[in-house]
């Protein structure tokens, strides 16, 4: 794989990331507000985001660079079974219409920063968000360090990586340089930087999309060779498991596994800390429900990008990693100059979200475990600064993990965290609509979810390791194979609704609830929700 | 603006909100149904049915989540103006 150092590449690659770096730390002066020293400024990027920022600034946040290497690597790897991201996300944007809206705007009436702070506010239960927030840090910080992977399986196959007998520190200088740049703009900036330059990296990512759609079939012959060839490629027989590798249509028996885990994600997606931050800086409800629109777009992409899969089988690439499929198919096929845009674009790809992840896990640090329980009466200036340090701990935690780990540790974290992400649903989405649920119920059907979750990932075996081989299980019940998220999620709902039947019956106090219906409607221009809001302590309840 | 922007006067279920759940469930059904899909013919430009259909549905619900945000913006724009 590393046949030296592919100098023409790197020197785009290097460009591309210097460019990005000048304009992040230039983010700070953008649209900047009076108060720079809210966290609504820094976390939220002054809640003043249009349309257009906002679309970028989801697209980037979350069609990250890990996803751009590990669909199609899943598509390389077994066929259609990893397309199931598609319908995934054409499923995130009818659910999200349906409720983003009200949490933005109970958001904006009471100042909540944190789908945390919303619960707390809503049921009145510390336990409740405290429970929310630490499963929204825990889900997290491995998909930071997913990012991380991603760029790394780019640096690899420019040849800069290193290989196995190269010094540790000279092997990973590239990923501590390009990792150094990134928490440095992201703490001096904030929720700026991001959104800056999602710009560059969407632009980047639709040239390259469009380029390898059309020129590397161009140069395999076709779709219809591509296919054949993957074709027979996916009826060889796996030596370690004695069955197909693939398959190009899912077989009666993985067609539950294809629509559970595609509900599961799309339920999951905007329960991450980074979908809600991007999602509050939005200046108004319109331009989130514009925005369920428009964000499909990056769907299309995606089903393009994942068709990749296909085309590295067909140039005959083979690699051990499946994660560097991908980046050798760009290094194959591409001239030098072009593979070059193409590593920057997945490297770039890498640092919007990993900035909004660390923005988001520290947000929520800062308002539901360090405000909440140990100093309640910050100042807005010291919650900015705890924030800051936080999102800077993050990402050294991350970093930390992908150097010292093996890669498989963060990716069988990445599946636990969306397994335990989608145990927070029933609180923020039952909540935004209903107050009927006891929080207590909430709570236990939580705990349930999550310590069920984890127990069934962690006893899925695959021919490679012993725990966490996938994220699909046998459902109790059923007998099918399914998402083990989404069992864990009707657990979940099924324990929460019996509970509160229970608890209401036995008179256990409610909690005080601090929203009202009308706030679940307002609109920017509304009384009492300003456009940008004063410091963090708009919606302040102490 | 009315201290509420979404204004919920008149019946909850009317015509027009049916038609957005359905632009809004719709999508559900196509793609949680696998096995209507599950097959490679008829392949267009050499792409399987299985891969093509659900892009094809990434346009398809695209459309129907615009026709429901339109409707929607109707539905409260006439409530609203219906009230003052």
């Amino acid at each position: 794989m590393n046949d030296g150092v592919n100098g023409v590449a790197l020197g785009v690659f290097i460009f591309f990331f210097l460019a990005v770096t000048v304009m992040g730390f230039l983010a700070a002066r953008w649209r900047k507000a009076e108060n720079e020293h809210s966290l609504d400024e820094w976390g939220l990027g002054g809640r003043s985001f249009g349309t257009w920022v906002t679309w970028f600034l989801l697209g980037g946040d979350l069609y990250t660079a890990y996803t751009f290497v590990a669909v199609p690597a899943a598509i390389y790897a077994a066929g259609a079974a990893g397309f199931f991201a598609v319908p995934y996300t054409i499923l995130v944007y009818p659910l999200i219409f349906t409720f983003l809206p009200r949490l933005w705007s109970v958001s904006h009436k009471h100042g909540y920063v944190t789908t945390s702070d919303f619960v707390r506010g809503r049921f009145g239960s510390k336990g409740l968000s405290l429970a929310v927030a630490v499963t929204g840090i825990l889900a997290t910080m491995p998909y930071i360090a997913l990012q991380l992977v991603g760029i790394q399986a780019v640096l690899d196959v420019m040849g800069v990586g290193g290989g196995e007998n190269t010094n540790w520190f000279i092997k990973d200088l590239p990923l501590l340089i390009a990792f150094g740049v990134l928490a440095a703009y992201t703490y001096s900036s904030g929720l700026r930087a991001p959104a800056l330059i999602a710009f560059v990296k969407d632009t980047l990512i639709y040239i390259v999309i469009a380029v390898a759609i059309i020129y590397i079939p161009i140069k395999l012959g076709g779709f219809d060779e591509i296919f054949a060839k993957a074709g027979e490629a996916y009826s060889q027989t796996n030596p370690a498991t004695g069955a197909p590798r693939g398959a190009l249509v899912p077989a009666e028996a993985g067609q539950w596994t294809y629509a559970t885990l595609a509900l599961g994600s799309a339920l999951a997606l905007f329960m991450y800390p980074h979908s809600i931050t991007a999602t509050l800086s939005s200046r108004s409800r319109e331009v989130i429900r514009r925005n369920t629109t428009i964000l499909p777009l990056y769907s299309l992409m995606l089903g393009l990008l994942a068709l990749l899969g296909f085309m590295a089988i067909a140039a005959g690439i083979k690699v051990q990693n499946g994660q560097l499929a991908i980046p050798q198919l760009f290094e194959n096929m591409f001239p030098d100059w072009f593979a070059g845009v193409a590593f920057a674009a997945i490297g770039i790809g890498a640092l919007v979200p990993a900035a909004i992840m660390s923005i988001a896990a520290a947000n929520l640090f800062t308002r539901n475990i360090y405000k909440d329980f140990i100093k309640p009466d910050a100042t807005p200036a010291q919650e900015t600064k705890v924030s800051k340090i936080v999102s800077l701990l993050v990402k050294v935690g991350a970093l930390v993990f992908v150097l010292t780990m093996d890669k498989t540790v963060a990716i069988n974290f990445q599946l636990l965290g969306g397994i335990w992400i989608l145990q927070t649903f029933p609180a923020l989405v039952g909540g935004l609509f209903t107050r009927w649920f006891h929080r207590w119920a909430l709570l236990a059907g939580w705990a349930v979810g999550m310590i069920y979750g984890t127990v069934a990932a962690y006893g899925v075996a695959s021919p490679t390791q012993k725990h966490f081989g996938g994220s699909a299980k046998e459902i109790p019940g059923i007998g099918e194979i399914g998402y083990i998220g989404l069992t864990a999620f009707v657990l979940n709902v099924v324990v929460t609704v019996v509970l509160t039947f229970v608890l209401k019956a036995a008179k256990a106090p409610e909690g005080v609830d601090e929203t009202r219906p009308e706030d679940y409607t307002a609109d920017a221009g509304d009384p009492g929700v300003e456009a940008e809001l004063p410091p963090a302590t708009a919606g302040k309840t102490h | 603006m009315s201290d509420a922007s979404e204004v919920n006067r008149g019946p909850v279920v009317t015509p027009v909100r049916v038609v957005i759940a359905l632009c809004l469930v719709a999508p559900f059904v196509a793609m949680l149904w696998v096995g209507s899909y599950a097959k490679t013919d008829p392949a267009i430009a050499g792409i399987p049915f299985f891969y093509w259909y659900q892009m094809l549905w990434v346009l398809i619900s695209t459309a129907l989540t615009m026709i429901a945000y339109k409707l929607w913006q109707r539905d409260q724009r006439g409530r609203r103006g219906g009230s003052k």
